[in-house]
C-alpha cells in the first residue's frame, strides 16, 4: 500500500511539473499572438471555433497542432537520416526536463507524509538546471548540420555561439545568488528568500539582494531562448536559420522548444530572484504583517497559496519576456555576441567580486 | 532495481564508447562521446556524487564537447572532399599498438581486482567536495587553475599573432 502511495506521489510530482510546463508552453503560442495583438491595437487570433464557441481564440493552439501534424514531413535527400529526425527531440527534451529541479511549493504535509513540492529533490538543483540548459545546444547544432544545407549549418553555428555566450553569463550571474543564500539546492535558495530586511518590511528576495544579477540573468536568459531580440539564429522571416529544412511537427517542435525555454527561464528567474513560491509576509503558520497583525491559516491553504503564488509569478515573468520580445528590435549578430562576452560576462564577474566583498562586510558587522 | 538501472546505464556507456570508436563520421563519433560522458555522469549520480555528476555534464558534455562538435562541423571536411583515406599507412601501426594497450589494460584491471576494493567514504555533496578542494587538495587545485590560466593566455597570444 505504502509503495503504491509513494509511487503515486512521485508520479504526481513529475506529472504536475511536466503538464505545467508542457501546457504553458503550448498556451504561449496563443499568448504570443494575443499579447502582440493587444500591444499593436489589433484583435488577434480569434477565428478557430468549436461548435461556434471561440473563447478568445484559445482553440488556435489546437488548430496549429493539428495543422502541423497533418503537414508533409519533408526530409532533404542528402540529410543525415537519424540526426535529422532526432534533433527536434533533443531540443524539446532538454527544455522539458530542465524544470524538474524548480520547486513549485514548500513541503506538503498530508496524512503523516512530507511531500516536497518539486519533481526531483537535488542538492545540486541549480547545477542540474544549468546542465540541462547547456545540453539544449546539441539539438540546434544537430539540426543545422544534419540538414545538409550550408545556410542551416551557419544558422546552427550562430545559435550554438549565441547560446554558449548566454550560458556563460547565466552561470556567472547566478553565482551571486548562490553566494548570498549559501546553497546549490533550489529549495534552500527559495527558503532563504523567506527572510526579510528593514524590520520585516522588505522580503529578502533575490531581486533585492542581487539586483545587478537579476538584470544580467534575465538578459542572458532571454538570449538563451533564442527569441527576439536575440533571434539571429533563426530569424524566421528574414534570415535563414538552423531549421529551414524542417517542416510539419518537427518544425513545430523547434518553435515549441523556444517556448519551453521561455517557461524554464521564467521559472528560474522566479525561483532565484522573485522568491519562488514565497508569498510576502506569509509564514508556515499564516500571515504575519510587520506591524504585528497576524492571521493564522490551515496548512493546506498556505500550500495552495504558495503554489498559486509560484504560478502567478512565472506567468508574470513570461508576460514580461513577451513584452520585451514585442518591444525591442533584433540585435545584429555581432552586437549580441559583444553584449554577451564584453557586457554581461565581465559585469557578472564584477557582481561576484562585489557580492563577496559585501558579504564579508555584512558578516563583520 | 538499482542493479538493473546500473546495467542499463553501463550498457549505454559501453555502447556509446564503441560507437565513438567505430563510426567513420566524426560528428557521429563526437555525439556518441557526449552520450558516453552523460552516462558516466549518471553512474556518478548513482554513487551519490551529485556534484561530480553535475560538473561532468556541465564541463564535458555541455562545454568542451560543444566546442569539439562546433570545430568538427566547421573544420573537418566530409568524405567526398578528402577522397580516399589519407591515414592508410598509419593504420598499419594500429594493430600492434592496440594489442599493447589491451595487454596493459588487462594487467591494470587484473591488479585492481586482485587488490582490496577502493574504499569511498567521502560524500559527494558540493560542500564536502569544496571543503576537500580548499583543504587537503588546495595545492593541486591551485596548480590546475594556474595551468588553465597559462593555457588561456597562450591561446590568446596565438590567436592574436594570426590576426
Amino acid at each position: 500500500m505504502s509503495v503504491v502511495a509513494d509511487l503515486g506521489i512521485a508520479f504526481g510530482r513529475v506529472a504536475f511539473v511536466m503538464l505545467f510546463v508542457l501546457n504553458l508552453g503550448g498556451l504561449l503560442t496563443w499568448v504570443e499572438r494575443k499579447q502582440s495583438a493587444i500591444m499593436q491595437d489589433r484583435i488577434g487570433a480569434n477565428r478557430a471555433s468549436i461548435f461556434g464557441f471561440r473563447v478568445l481564440g484559445l482553440f488556435h493552439p489546437l488548430a496549429d497542432a493539428i495543422k502541423m501534424l497533418a503537414k508533409e514531413d519533408f526530409r532533404p535527400a542528402r540529410a543525415d537520416r537519424f540526426l535529422f529526425g532526432f534533433a527536434p527531440f533533443v531540443s524539446v527534451f532538454f527544455a522539458l526536463v530542465a524544470f524538474a529541479s524548480i520547486p513549485f511549493g514548500d513541503t506538503l504535509r498530508v496524512a503523516g507524509r512530507e511531500i516536497p513540492l518539486q519533481a526531483v529533490t537535488l542538492n545540486v538543483g541549480i547545477l542540474y538546471l544549468f546542465a540541462m540548459l547547456s545540453l539544449g545546444v546539441y539539438g540546434v547544432m544537430m539540426a543545422g548540420w544534419s540538414s545538409a544545407n550550408n545556410f542551416a549549418l551557419l544558422g546552427g553555428q550562430r545559435a550554438a555561439a549565441l547560446m554558449i555566450s548566454a550560458e556563460i553569463a547565466i552561470g556567472a550571474s547566478i553565482m551571486g545568488v548562490i553566494m548570498i543564500y549559501g546553497s546549490l539546492n533550489m529549495q534552500d535558495i527559495v527558503r532563504g528568500q523567506g527572510r526579510s530586511f528593514l524590520g520585516g518590511w522588505l522580503p529578502a528576495w533575490g531581486i533585492v539582494t542581487q539586483p545587478l544579477a537579476f538584470v544580467l540573468f534575465l538578459t542572458a536568459g532571454i538570449a538563451a531562448t533564442k527569441r527576439i531580440p536575440f533571434d539571429t539564429p533563426e530569424g524566421e522571416s528574414e534570415i535563414i536559420g538552423y531549421f529551414v529544412e524542417y517542416s510539419g511537427m518537427k518544425f513545430g517542435m523547434f518553435a515549441m522548444a523556444d517556448f519551453l525555454e521561455t517557461v524554464v527561464i521564467a521559472g528560474m528567474t522566479t525561483s532565484l530572484f522573485l522568491g519562488g513560491w514565497q508569498v510576502p509576509y506569509l509564514g508556515p503558520e499564516g500571515f504575519h504583517l510587520p506591524w504585528g497583525w497576524a492571521w493564522s491559516l490551515p496548512h493546506l491553504v498556505i500550500v495552495l497559496l504558495q503554489v498559486g503564488a509560484f504560478v502567478v509569478k512565472v506567468c508574470g515573468m513570461i508576460f514580461f519576456m513577451m513584452l520585451i520580445r514585442w518591444t525591442l528590435p533584433r540585435f545584429r549578430y555581432d552586437q549580441a555576441m559583444r553584449l554577451g562576452w564584453l557586457g554581461l560576462f565581465p559585469l557578472s564577474i564584477a557582481n561576484i567580486v562585489l557580492t563577496g566583498f559585501l558579504l564579508l562586510l555584512w558578516d563583520a558587522r | 532495481m538499482a542493479r538493473a538501472v546500473f546495467l542499463l546505464v553501463a550498457a549505454v556507456a559501453v555502447g556509446s564508447a564503441l560507437g565513438l570508436i567505430l563510426r567513420r563520421n566524426a560528428i557521429h563519433g563526437a555525439l556518441f562521446l557526449v552520450v558516453n560522458l552523460g552516462s558516466i555522469a549518471a553512474l556518478y549520480l548513482m554513487m551519490g556524487a551529485e556534484f561530480l555528476a553535475a560538473a561532468q555534464v556541465i564541463v564535458y558534455a555541455g562545454a568542451i564537447m560543444v566546442l569539439f562538435v562546433f570545430a568538427i562541423m566547421v573544420l573537418i571536411p566530409g568524405k567526398e572532399e578528402i577522397g580516399p583515406d589519407p591515414h592508410r599507412r598509419a593504420r598499419l601501426a594500429a594493430l600492434p599498438v592496440g594489442a599493447l594497450l589491451f595487454v596493459l589494460l588487462v594487467l591494470v584491471v587484473g591488479r585492481r581486482w586482485a587488490g582490496p576494493a577502493a574504499t569511498t567514504t567521502a560524500s559527494g555533496t558540493p560542500d564536502a567536495v569544496g571543503r576537500l578542494l580548499f583543504t587537503s587538495y588546495l595545492f593541486p587545485f591551485e596548480l590546475t587553475s594556474v595551468l588553465l590560466l597559462a593555457a588561456m593566455v597562450g591561446v590568446l597570444v596565438l590567436a592574436r599573432r594570426r590576426a
